[in-house]
């Protein structure tokens, strides 16, 4: 079981992730009287058995001193109940500040944020949810939580090969976070991910009004072709094919192929982390 | 609908010579010139006009350079005419004359010949959540002389703005402004003029949909091409097919099947995606662009759709929606779709 804290409202909730991967979310509150009280008596309640703690910055707030004396509360009560955490800053609301102004603002605070965070290492992101910088923080941090990782890219690489694909994204289901990629060929964008993420939910939402969901996709011109196909119970997949040659068939056939393999990776990561707990 | 081309130059339209008939040409072209050239330089114009705040420049934004509407609201008041020329891009190929909304028709330098003379559609748009006396005199004005000008002008009245009410006040609404804007009319005498009212909004559909009905208008070729798309539609098993321009996203024809704003909104969206990913992936470098002759995209849907894209043009691709049983004969449905594209490359 992985627990989640995020502290900023009051309420917990399980988010099923990747099938096995429970996130059990503990979205804190920031307002101050609930923060004392997680320090006093609730201490031991939130702070145990924590795996990752991410906590949100605003950027624009006016109160630095105070966040960050909150923080380092935290920071305490993770050092004294589970000091092997992972912890991941958000540096959030960066929508508001100027766009010159970002890199400069944004590496001052994590500065600060790693200087203060000593023993404990923090990782830091500037997010926004206007864009995609909200997706690529959430995938970085999850990316750390899936148990079988290597192995998944390994079997990733494999089947790009064996395809000849130019790119393979696998993304979890329910939130179409890329979760693990196989890149053969050069791209020039480095935020495609984030941005693929951002297109696709968009589109999922739009078949929701109509009470549907979209179960696969292609789309190409003459320099590309794109499959995104549902893979295994928790992923999906998309795949990039630069030779418009070969015939869509071929690789909607291979991809259904991968699945098998793929599905069996997930149960045997599955019975492990069961084994695990 | 003559048009004087010193009068063009004096203007700074950047064209050459105009033939003498404005709007999209009959069809005289044999199929000799560039199949895919739709129009050649005959330009028709929208005017798109309104009170001061009304939501035009907004509007123009929003369909045409894909701004989204959120960040409509930084737009700042227009105080000059903003000419904007969609030619290149986008399958209407017209020009849109975006009207600082505090225009005053009788000061001596607006010249209404001039710019009701080459002009297809006035769209005026009214701000339905203001009050609308103003706007509706000022409709009256505007279109009374542009009738003076021109009369086979489609004159096209927006009521914008509408997301903010009740569908009880949105109809209350369009009733009013549609009984007084005709009454107004009716009394000083110009019962034929014919005004077509929108419901319009940029945080929906709406306003595409209004467009593509005002685009439709100008386009002499509709009743072919709807034809050829029931002809398509009826030969393929496919339920419902629209002709987009994949710039705006207006369809400037569908079947003869009624419009599902559902659907059209789904088929708008899968546009979207098309060229967002066509963008990401299917660029090698900067000069090239993302809707090409290959384009062509297949979503499935767990409710057993299947939405179909191909491309007709450079700027056209056709959508079309079907039941996934039937689309075990997709061999079928792609020769029909090249005997539709090949109709279609003769009629413009």
């Amino acid at each position: 079981m992985k627990q989640i804290v995020v502290p900023v409202d009051v309420e917990h909730s399980h988010v099923r992730f990747l099938g096995n991967l429970v996130l059990n979310l503990w979205d804190c509150g920031g307002q101050e009287a609930f923060m004392e009280n997680y320090f006093a008596s609730q201490r031991d309640n939130i702070f145990r058995n924590v795996e990752v703690l991410i906590y949100v910055f605003d950027v624009e707030s006016r109160e630095l001193d105070k966040d960050m004396h909150y923080y380092q509360s935290c920071l305490e009560a993770i050092l004294q109940n589970s000091p092997e955490a992972k912890i991941f800053c958000l540096v959030h609301k960066m929508d508001l500040v100027q766009e010159d102004q970002r890199d400069l603002i944004f590496h001052e605070r994590e500065e600060d944020l790693k200087r203060l965070s000593r023993p404990l290492d923090c990782t830091c992101f500037r997010t926004s949810i206007w864009d995609e910088t909200l997706y690529r923080a959430w995938s970085s941090i999850v990316y750390m939580l899936i148990p079988n990782v290597k192995e998944l890219e390994q079997s990733l690489n494999q089947f790009a090969n064996i395809i000849d694909a130019d790119e393979v994204l696998l993304f979890e289901r329910a939130t179409f976070l890329v979760i693990s990629h196989c890149q053969r060929r050069n791209h020039r964008d480095v935020h495609r991910f984030e941005k693929v993420s951002n297109i696709i939910k968009q589109f999922k939402l739009s078949c929701s009004k109509l009470a549907a969901q979209f179960q696969s996709m292609e789309v190409r011109n003459s320099n590309f072709a794109a499959f995104i196909d549902i893979f295994t119970s928790n992923t999906y997949v998309m795949v990039i094919m630069s030779d418009p040659a070969i015939p869509s068939e071929a690789t909607l056939i291979n991809i259904r192929n991968a699945k098998k393999h793929f599905e069996k990776l997930e149960r045997v990561s599955q019975a492990q982390s069961a084994l695990a707990k | 609908m003559s048009y004087e081309a010193d009068e063009d130059e004096h203007f700074d339209v950047g064209v050459g010579s105009f033939p003498k008939d404005f709007g999209y040409g009959p069809f005289d072209q044999e199929g000799d010139g560039p199949p895919v050239s739709i129009g050649g330089e005959q330009k028709p114009r929208i005017l798109l006009m309104g009170l001061r705040r009304s939501g035009k420049s907004s509007i123009q934004k929003v369909v045409f350079h894909k701004m989204s509407p959120n960040e409509t609201l930084f737009l700042e008041s227009t105080n000059k005419i903003i000419k904007d020329d969609i030619s290149n891009s986008s399958f209407v190929q017209f020009q849109i004359w975006d009207f600082p909304g505090q225009i005053d028709f009788f000061d001596s330098a607006f010249d209404s010949d001039m710019i009701f003379g080459g002009c297809g559609a006035v769209i005026f748009v009214i701000d339905a959540q203001d009050e609308y006396a103003e706007a509706l005199n000022k409709l009256h004005l505007t279109v009374t002389k542009a009738f003076k000008v021109k009369q086979s002008i489609k004159f096209e009245v927006f009521i914008h703005k509408v997301d903010g009410l009740s569908d009880d006040y949105k109809m209350e609404t369009q009733r009013e402004i549609h009984q007084r804007a005709n009454e107004n009319l009716g009394d000083s005498g110009y019962d034929q003029i014919h005004l077509s009212f929108h419901l319009t909004s940029i945080y929906d559909h709406s306003i595409f949909e209004a467009f593509s009905k005002v685009v439709q208008k100008l386009i002499p070729q509709l009743p072919t091409l709807e034809n050829l798309l029931n002809i398509f539609i009826s030969n393929s098993a496919i339920e419902k097919a629209f002709l987009f321009d994949v710039v705006s996203k207006i369809y400037i024809a569908t079947d003869s099947s009624p419009v599902d704003m559902q659907s059209y909104e789904l088929c708008c969206d899968m546009i979207d995606v098309v060229i967002d990913v066509s963008c990401i992936y299917g660029l090698r470098d900067d000069n090239e662009v993302a809707f090409d002759h290959q384009s062509s995209s297949l979503i499935k849907l767990n409710n057993g759709t299947i939405l179909y894209l191909r491309e007709v043009t450079k700027v056209l691709a056709l959508v079309c929606i079907l039941r996934e049983d039937n689309f075990d004969r997709q061999g079928v449905i792609d020769y029909n779709f090249l005997c539709f594209r090949e109709a279609m490359q003769q009629v413009f």
